[in-house]
């Protein structure tokens, strides 16, 4: 496969499911709004903190209005993280790279982008519940993966967008659950009280996570729900799993079938996977969760620049004509 | 939905006599058209629209502020061609290739016809589309034009006549395909009642023709593209990717000992065949244009050396000049010895003192267009143009003569379109496509262009031009 077309397979994976986490990121507050006593304040800091843009979003606007914030999240392409800006440079490295994508994916990802140009148009930001738009985007997303999963050759491609989707939901299941972080409760004292749940509850339900928690641990305590979306060997979006997944795609790329690793780039997530396979829950806590997750976040960049010296950029007078992506 | 106020004018109407009978080959269609209300017309036409959004079916537009993407749009009315009328199309095609073929080959190599005085020598040598690299190359199985699409429209005598023979990197193939999936959708009764050749095939015709130009058992085939900036990219994207073959671009491609080679994740791949859309002189900047940016160092020597077979061939372009159109007729009587099957339309070469001055003359009757601009550029239509416009071009001729050449305005048959207004007869044209691989085939369908604009001439797609599909009859 052409290097640069595994570049844009890769990146349309990180925009996909980026665009899709999003879509998650607003849900958690606006899961949390509903339940909270009604002398509580919303708060919508956290939610832009967490996806470490704060201080663009500052730039443009000031105090955290939740109309601010959608806007800025979901549609504001000044902001190079938003949905709206994901799902253009989704369409964007599909559209290079359309004769490599069934010619469903790539309608899909066309249509995902006329949804949000029709959703930017309609000030959605400006809705007093808009959960519903972003619910239609979410089906999309999963529309789309759905038919790749279901028509597209277990290839290079395939392995590529893969590993591009799986980093990409690794980083954001972290930064969802640094969202937890940075919400600030009333006091001290109000750790283990129902607000707290209440709290880790939305949590969980953004990401797909509840009822499998429940079966899981049955109540909700902090350590349990962190170690569930750190640690769990099973649920799809608990950052190990991600991690394990994104280190399968790579030996499939190079053909290692017999463990260890066979480039830099392989190396560094097989580091980071056994990291994750030994952790004990206790020690995460103990250690920081807000740092713990910091320093993840820096591992996945890191394993990401491995992966694009390794397969992209492999030529020395390689001149780079697309624009650097991340 | 009603067509009896329908008034094909003054033009010849593909679809209605002068009188209004339904002409035979539309009986069928006419008869669906009449079930079908003006409401299930315009929402066929709406669907029709959505599926080509949903496809991203687009063209880019230079210079156009408003965006970069634009839906080519495609009325569902076709345009139909009865056999017989196609048979005669067909071969006049095939003998025209065929002789532009040997033509092109001549004049890289012994020059008889330019010896001969048939053509004259500075017209050809001089031009700026031959390549001086080329002389004395003999490009892989002696093809030169692989793909051509050779622009026809249909005048009031009923008579066909070639308006460009295009041998450079002709587009627009894309949308004969994707129309025609789009039309049998809104009409799936009909094909199988009527009959129309398909040519859903074109893919694969294509691929097996580049496969030819190679003598490897089984090479790599790939399509050169500028890049997605290229108001073809959808074109070079689909063709790619229905021929199962790579997209690559420039930067992804590298010359070694005149060897081409593909980057690619697992190390570099060698690659046989090129179908590249990509201008003669950007192909090479060390052949050519040196500030190319899109082009391969070093392509042209591995051509030379044979290591790699590009379509169509470089330098193909001076035989579709448009004062080398004049000569087409002469060129087919010099190889072939035969008549020329298909008229071509009467040319005035301005270069020619007799030639311009009745063009200074006659101006507001003729068209009058720049001998290598494309896409409706750089033209002037006599009839419609003001008496300033006259005067300007009037100077450009005077001091540039061998840049013009002038043709008496045709009058471009029409056929009825679905409009705002009911259906309205709009200006065609007809661009079919030829493939020269272990022989020379002309595909039975084309890109039928219509200038939505009532009374409009200009059918280019830069300039408010759509499309219809092309139904050839059994």
């Amino acid at each position: 496969m052409l290097s640069r077309v595994a570049n844009h397979i890769y990146w349309l994976g990180r925009y996909l499911e980026r665009a899709e986490n999003y879509a998650r990121f607003i849900d958690v507050n606006f899961n949390l709004m509903q339940d909270l006593p009604i002398d509580l304040k919303e708060q919508w800091m956290p939610l832009v903190a967490a996806t470490g843009d704060l201080d663009l979003y500052n730039k443009f606007n000031e105090g955290f209005d939740s109309k601010n914030v959608l806007f800025f999240l979901a549609f504001d392409e000044r902001n190079p993280n938003s949905m709206m800006s994901a799902v253009k440079s989704a369409r964007e490295n599909a559209r290079i790279i359309r004769e490599n994508l069934s010619k469903e994916t790539w309608e899909k990802s066309n249509e995902l982008y006329y949804m949000m140009q029709e959703g930017n148009e309609k000030k959605i930001w400006k809705k007093e519940d808009p959960r519903a738009f972003f619910e239609k985007v979410k089906n999309q997303i999963l529309l789309l993966y759905g038919i790749a999963d279901s028509s597209l050759a277990r290839t290079e491609g395939w392995y590529f967008r893969q590993l591009g989707q799986f980093l990409e939901r690794a980083d954001k299941t972290s930064r969802i659950l640094d969202v937890k972080y940075h919400i600030l409760l009333p006091s001290e004292e109000e750790v283990g009280t129902p607000l707290d749940f209440l709290h880790w509850m939305a949590l969980l339900k953004s990401v797909t996570a509840f009822n499998t928690y429940r079966r899981v641990y049955g109540n909700i305590a902090p350590a349990s729900v962190v170690e569930f979306l750190v640690l769990d060997k099973y649920f799809p979006r608990s950052i190990y799993y991600c991690i394990k997944e994104a280190e399968n795609c790579l030996h499939k790329i190079s053909g290692n079938q017999g463990g260890g690793y066979k480039n830099s780039a392989e190396k560094a997530i097989g580091e980071l996977r056994s990291k994750l396979e030994f952790a004990d829950v206790k020690e995460i806590i103990a250690f920081g969760l807000h740092e713990y997750l910091d320093n993840l976040q820096v591992k996945i960049n890191s394993i990401s620049n491995q992966i694009d010296s390794n397969f992209f950029t492999i030529r020395d007078n390689f001149t780079k004509q697309t624009t650097v992506q991340e | 939905m009603k067509t009896e106020g329908y008034k094909s004018g003054e033009h010849y109407d593909e679809m209605f006599t002068p009188e209004g009978e339904t002409r035979a080959h539309y009986l069928e269609f006419c008869e669906t058209l009449k079930k079908n209300t003006a409401k299930k017309m315009h929402h066929l036409q709406f669907a029709a629209n959505q599926t080509q959004r949903s496809m991203g079916m687009t063209f880019n537009v230079y210079h156009d502020n408003q965006g970069l993407e634009k839906i080519l749009h495609l009325d569902i009315i076709p345009r139909i061609i009865p056999n017989e009328e196609w048979r005669k199309i067909e071969s006049g095609l095939k003998q025209r290739t065929n002789a532009l073929n040997m033509f092109l080959q001549d004049i890289y190599n012994e020059r008889r016809i330019l010896k001969d005085g048939i053509i004259p020598s500075e017209l050809i040598l001089n031009s700026k589309d031959y390549l001086d690299p080329c002389v004395g190359l003999t490009p892989p199985k002696g093809i030169w034009c692989h793909i051509t699409g050779t622009d026809l429209v249909k005048s009031k005598d009923g008579e066909y006549y070639i308006l460009e023979d295009n041998l450079r990197c002709p587009s627009g193939v894309s949308y004969m395909l994707e129309s025609r999936e789009i039309i049998k959708r809104a009409y799936p009764k009909l094909f199988y009642k009527r009959g129309v050749m398909p040519v859903s095939d074109y893919p694969a015709k294509l691929l097996q023709m580049l496969q030819n130009l190679s003598d490897k058992p089984k090479p790599v085939v790939g399509v050169l593209t500028p890049g997605i900036y290229n108001s073809a990219y959808y074109e070079h994207s689909y063709l790619a990717l229905q021929m199962g073959v790579e997209l690559v671009s420039g930067v992804d491609l590298i010359v070694e000992n005149k060897i081409v080679y593909m980057q690619t994740t697992q190390g570099l791949q060698q690659i046989d065949v090129l179908y590249r859309r990509i201008d003669d002189t950007f192909l090479d900047p060390l052949a050519f244009n040196p500030d190319s940016m899109l082009g391969v160092p070093g392509l042209f020597e591995a051509y030379k050396a044979g290591n790699i077979a590009l379509a169509n061939a470089p330098g193909t372009g001076v035989a579709d000049d448009k004062a080398v159109y004049a000569y087409v007729p002469k060129i087919i009587k010099y190889y072939l010895n035969e008549e020329p099957i298909l008229n071509n339309v009467p040319t005035y070469l301005c270069r020619e003192e007799k030639d311009r001055a009745y063009v200074l003359e006659n101006i507001h009757e003729l068209v009058v267009k720049e001998t290598n601009a494309a896409g409706g550029y750089g033209m002037l239509i006599g009839p419609k143009a003001t008496k300033e416009e006259h005067d300007k071009f009037r100077e450009l001729i005077k001091n540039n003569p061998t840049n013009y050449i002038a043709q008496p305005t045709l009058s471009l048959s029409t056929v009825p379109t679905l409009t705002d207004e009911g259906i309205e007869g709009r200006h065609v044209d007809l661009r079919p496509y030829i493939l020269y691989g272990k022989e020379i085939e002309v595909i039975p369908g084309a890109l039928t262009r219509v200038a939505l604009k009532k009374g409009s001439l200009v059918v280019n797609s830069s300039q408010g031009g759509g499309s219809k599909d092309t139904w050839v009859l059994y």
